[in-house]
């Protein structure tokens, strides 16, 4: 008997995304402006009421599962996606035709990251995952007559395409060696094998460089920063945190669930992936000339410490056991430094989106004397950046030291070492931005006018960085409640 | 008066939760102030700065030197960490407290901090931005000397530097040489650089410190009392290095040490009080709060190279001071040159040399502030610190000259006055260590306080007492502001230099415990 009140906040999420695809039909021209208020409402109003709904079961002979790594997912991606929404709005308003349809598969694209956090099978993880994919791919190349938006788009579909087939491949390899796809039977299968198959391995590189498409993991970065640039700057940036923090929440689930026995064996391969993306993500971020290309790089080197710590994320001895479970320590890092990680990359996006809606420029010398053109977005922009560097009190602070304080603590010193030397390297072209924001001067030194809404939402993820910065007890805490959700039902006897 | 008594004491298990909130808590009432509001600004920076430095003097004061020990002790839970410790719930906590070493530092702190304001009263450019990075920088510094929990002890030492980049490249000056500039933005870069470098290995350091000790919290007292078993002499001499380098790059240690001329000379003068005269000692104290505490066994192995290095520090900051025609660089390498007694006094592990090394972290602060609050005056008045230009300047500025030969006497040694006491401690505690090791060091640490007296005599010749010539005949001496802000300092340094017991007695008081834990302490 399958409950579907679980799937509410999903079904209320397609049911506005079809409310604002017909709505458009409807109304006339200058009220459309106001479609990404109701998008926004609805999210925040859904948003409340997945804070209440029972989260605790499956569907569909357990190809869903709702837990409390479910519900954090959800909410997570609800916050990101609503502010996405609220952010398109100056930008759609002024620079895109159709704002329905864009909103509409705006948040396709987010009921495909929500249904992803819950996907317990790897052939639904594969359709959500395409859901998510599809509504980028449009979104994409949403600025229909300009070139680099088409060219990003046709870029992002082909390497999309391409990752899709190699994680399809993958699924066949390991359906074909283990006869099941859902996590849960995959962990029994993997602990009645006597070895690793070459086919295993060969299954797990393959769903690996398809996730690391995704997440932008280098050698699968090639299309970041050439997207990020094409791509309309809210998508941009809802790209670099709404697909990859999916892509990271089926990472954990099915290396928790599925992967669980074997990961100790499959670390390497990690690791190798890890150490390359953060070295040639911060690397190549030094040379960048335009705000977008520069984020795309940093979030590339974010993205390698994550890695990091899914390398990590191998079992350890638990609390006074004999028994063997997943390090807590690294999946509460990990979950902890995507948050910072959403919440700062969207603070330093609307930051960029407002001074490309007034002033056109998206390039890093255009931010010259922004401090005294509009203090607001300069400030929250130096915070955002030095909270990305790593420098207290900001939430990335807090976040980096905890989850390299976690991936340190299994073994991998080395590896933290030198991803605090790339979060060194990090905070030099983080501070060539800042010294554009408040050394260099501009010959326009003309106000630049924010609206109000944009001035809370800008306020707002300003107070989230360096509240969870200063405070994240209670942050940690619904983490710590969404990891034991994934790693409860492993326990690897030692004896 | 009883009533008055009972409420400061009710407060002070709060004191040092104030002395780090309230500079934090002066740069968000700034955060509000309207940028135009230059009166409102300078209100709010001077009563937060006269607040604070009474609560670092209300500190030191009240300190109980004969108890020694760890005093106005709190701890806050901040964070846990689950691991195989169990759910660590005292994982991460913020644990203030003070000890005789911390007190001084405060004190320091306090004094540098209000002057600093008072000097930078005529900043006009964006002063608002000025005061709130001003105050997140102090605010940094209070943290890392009351701080008993590595993982705030950090997070103070990164606050500290973070405006750091701002403060130099915005508000800082460039440099020109016959040659070459040196821009501020390429000093503020380097600074930065250098010490987030500096920090990287901090920071593995501290991870690696949080594992092996396995008991699941960051709190120093506690991982103190079980790193005798924990940390095996092996790892304790891989991991001190790291410390020590780590720490070193922040207190100006050779050959690490090309940022701090560069970043001081850069820096506005405020900032060039408060990094030369304070933030250089957080790497000092970082040695010893960290390093020296926890791994004892690592610190006995690696001494000799520290004082070697310190020694070098000593003879080659002074060489570099003889050959600069800047008035800034000389201050700058001299205090490249000071601090390298702090390092050598350190390395000695013994309580003279130790209780020097902190009283020289004290004098030296209190005498650079004064050295670079005057090399402020003077530029502020004549737009040039080129030693080769200024002539002469006592004619017309009569009080300035005294000052800065006042400054110029202490960094010297001259008997009488604070740097005297502070690195004639040193040089016993060199003599009595290390053999002849300690005799040949302590030999040319002798020699780098004359090779002082050699460049700081030659400058107060030639640009303060001479033949005045014509372009500087219409200056102005120093204003009331000014004379206040300066006059504090030289009070200390008579104090200091007169009547050194109960510094001494305090600082001991932190000293003697961490002696205690060395097995080999001499």
């Amino acid at each position: 008997m399958n409950d579907f009140s679980l799937l509410i906040p999903e079904f209320l999420v397609a049911g506005l995304a079809f409310f604002i695809l017909a709505l458009d039909l409807f109304i006339k021209e200058n009220w459309k402006q106001h479609l990404a208020w109701i998008g926004f409402i609805g999210l925040v109003v859904i948003l409340l009421i997945s804070l209440f709904v029972e989260s605790d079961g499956q569907l569909y002979d357990g190809l869903l599962e709702f837990d409390e790594f479910t519900k954090f997912f959800r909410i997570f991606f609800l916050v990101i996606g609503a502010v996405a929404v609220i952010i398109s709005r100056e930008y759609v308003h002024s620079k895109l035709k159709y704002p329905g349809e864009y909103y509409g598969i705006l948040l396709f694209t987010l009921l495909g990251a929500m249904l992803l956090a819950s996907s317990a099978e790897l052939l639904t993880a594969y359709i959500n995952l395409e859901l998510l994919s599809f509504g980028l791919y449009v979104l994409v190349g949403y600025e229909r007559y300009n070139p680099k938006s088409n060219e990003a788009s046709v870029k992002y579909i082909l390497l999309g395409a391409f990752s899709s087939a190699l994680i399809l491949f993958g699924i066949s390899q390991i359906y074909g060696i283990l006869g099941t796809t859902r996590f849960d039977e995959m962990s029994v299968a993997f602990s009645a094998l006597p070895s690793i198959y070459p086919g295993l391995a060969v299954g797990f590189v393959l769903m690996v460089s398809g996730l690391g498409f995704k997440l932008a993991a280098v050698p699968f970065h090639m299309w970041a920063p050439d997207v990020y640039e094409g791509a309309p700057l809210p998508i941009t940036a809802w790209l670099s945190v709404g697909s990859k923090a999916a892509a990271l929440a089926l990472a954990m689930r099915l290396f928790a669930e599925g992967f669980f026995t074997v990961l100790g064996e499959l670390q390497p391969v990690i690791i190798v992936i890890a150490a390359s993306t953060m070295v040639v993500g911060n690397l190549l971020a030094l040379v960048q000339r335009n705000m977008k290309r520069l984020l795309a790089y940093s979030s590339i080197g974010h993205m390698g410490y994550l890695l990091m710590g899914l390398a990590a994320l191998v079992p350890v001895v638990g609390n006074g056991t004999t028994t063997e479970k997943l390090s807590n320590l690294v999946s509460n890092g990990l979950l902890f430094h995507m948050v910072s990680y959403g919440f700062t990359s969207m603070a330093a996006f609307l930051c960029v989106i407002v001074v490309y809606n007034k002033t056109g420029r998206d390039d890093i010398a255009g931010l010259a004397g922004l401090s005294k053109r509009q203090p607001l977005v300069s400030l929250v922009l130096v915070c955002a950046l030095f909270s990305m560097a790593g420098l207290p009190v900001f939430v990335g602070f807090a976040s980096k030291f905890y989850l390299f304080n976690a991936v340190g603590g299994q073994g991998l010193l080395w590896l933290v070492g030198l991803a605090i030397v790339m979060s060194l390297i990090s905070l030099y072209y983080y501070l060539m931005v800042a010294r554009q924001l408040y050394i260099e001067s501009s010959e326009d030194n003309s106000p630049i006018l924010v609206a109000f809404p944009t001035k809370l939402i800008l306020g707002g993820l300003f107070g989230v960085m360096i509240v969870l910065g200063v405070y994240p007890a209670p942050l940690m805490a619904a983490i710590q409640r969404a990891t034991d959700a994934i790693a409860s039902g492993n326990l690897l006897s030692l004896v | 008066m009883v009533g008055v008594l009972e409420v400061l004491e009710g407060m002070d298990s709060f004191v040092l939760l104030c002395l780090v909130g309230l500079p934090m808590l002066g740069a968000v009432i700034l955060l509000f102030v309207p940028a135009g509001a230059l009166k409102v600004i300078k209100v709010v920076a001077v009563t937060v700065s006269f607040v604070v430095a009474v609560l670092a003097i209300y500190i030191f004061v009240s300190f109980d030197e004969t108890a020694g020990a760890v005093q106005f002790q709190k701890i806050y839970r901040w964070l846990s960490l689950p691991g195989p410790w169990g759910a660590g719930d005292d994982a991460i906590t913020l644990s203030l407290g003070i000890d005789g070493v911390g007190a001084t530092m405060v004190l320091l702190t306090g004094i540098v901090m209000l002057t600093g304001t008072l000097i930078s009263w005529n900043i006009r450019e964006s002063a608002k931005d000025f005061f709130i990075l001003y105050f997140v920088l102090l605010a940094g510094v209070f943290g890392v000397f009351v701080t008993f929990d590595l993982f705030f002890f950090f997070l103070f030492y990164e606050l500290s530097v973070l405006p750091m980049y701002l403060l130099i490249g915005k508000w800082g000056s460039t440099s020109q040489f016959r040659g070459f500039t040196r821009t501020k933005e390429y000093s503020a870069m380097k600074l930065t650089l250098v010490l987030v470098a500096g920090s990287v290995l901090v920071w593995i350091a501290i991870i690696a410190i949080f594992f092996q000790a396995g008991i699941g919290t960051f709190s120093i007292l506690e991982i103190q009392k079980v790193s005798n078993n924990a940390f095996s002499p092996t790892f304790q001499n891989i991991f001190f290095p790291m410390l020590m380098v780590g720490f070193g790059i922040l207190a100006g240690l050779w050959p690490f040490h090309t940022w701090s001329p560069d970043g001081h000379v850069a820096a506005p003068t405020a900032v060039s009080m408060v990094h030369a005269g304070v933030l250089m000692k957080l790497g000092a104290f970082g040695i010893i709060r960290v390093g020296l505490v926890l791994m004892p066994t690592g610190a006995e192995t690696w001494m000799p190279l520290l004082i070697v290095l310190g020694a070098v520090n000593v003879i080659y900051g002074a060489v570099s001071a003889m050959g600069q025609t800047d008035l800034k660089y000389v201050i700058g390498y001299s205090s490249v040159s000071h601090m390298g007694y702090v390092l050598m006094g350190i390395a000695t592990l013994n309580v003279l040399g130790m209780s020097g090394a902190v009283l020289q972290m004290f004098s030296h602060g209190i005498m650079t502030a004064l050295f670079f609050a005057v090399a402020g005056m003077i530029y502020d008045r004549t737009h040039t610190r080129d030693t080769l230009v200024l002539e002469g300047m006592a004619k017309r500025m009569g009080v300035i000259s005294v000052l800065f030969t006042v400054a110029g006497l202490t960094s010297l040694g001259l008997p009488g006055m604070s740097g005297f006491v502070a690195e004639l401690l040193v040089f016993i505690g060199v003599f009595q260590s290390y053999g002849l090791l300690g005799t040949i060091l302590g030999s040319a640490a002798v020699v780098g306080a004359a090779l002082t007296a050699v460049y700081i005599l030659r400058l107060l010749s030639k640009v303060f007492f001479g033949p005045t010539p014509e372009m500087w005949e219409s200056q102005t001496d120093s204003g009331s502001r000014e004379l206040l802000a300066a006059g504090v300092l030289v009070a200390i340094i008579f104090s200091v230099g007169l009547w050194p017991f109960p510094y001494i007695e305090v600082i001991e008081s932190g000293v003697n415990p961490i002696l205690a834990m060395i097995p080999g302490a001499r």
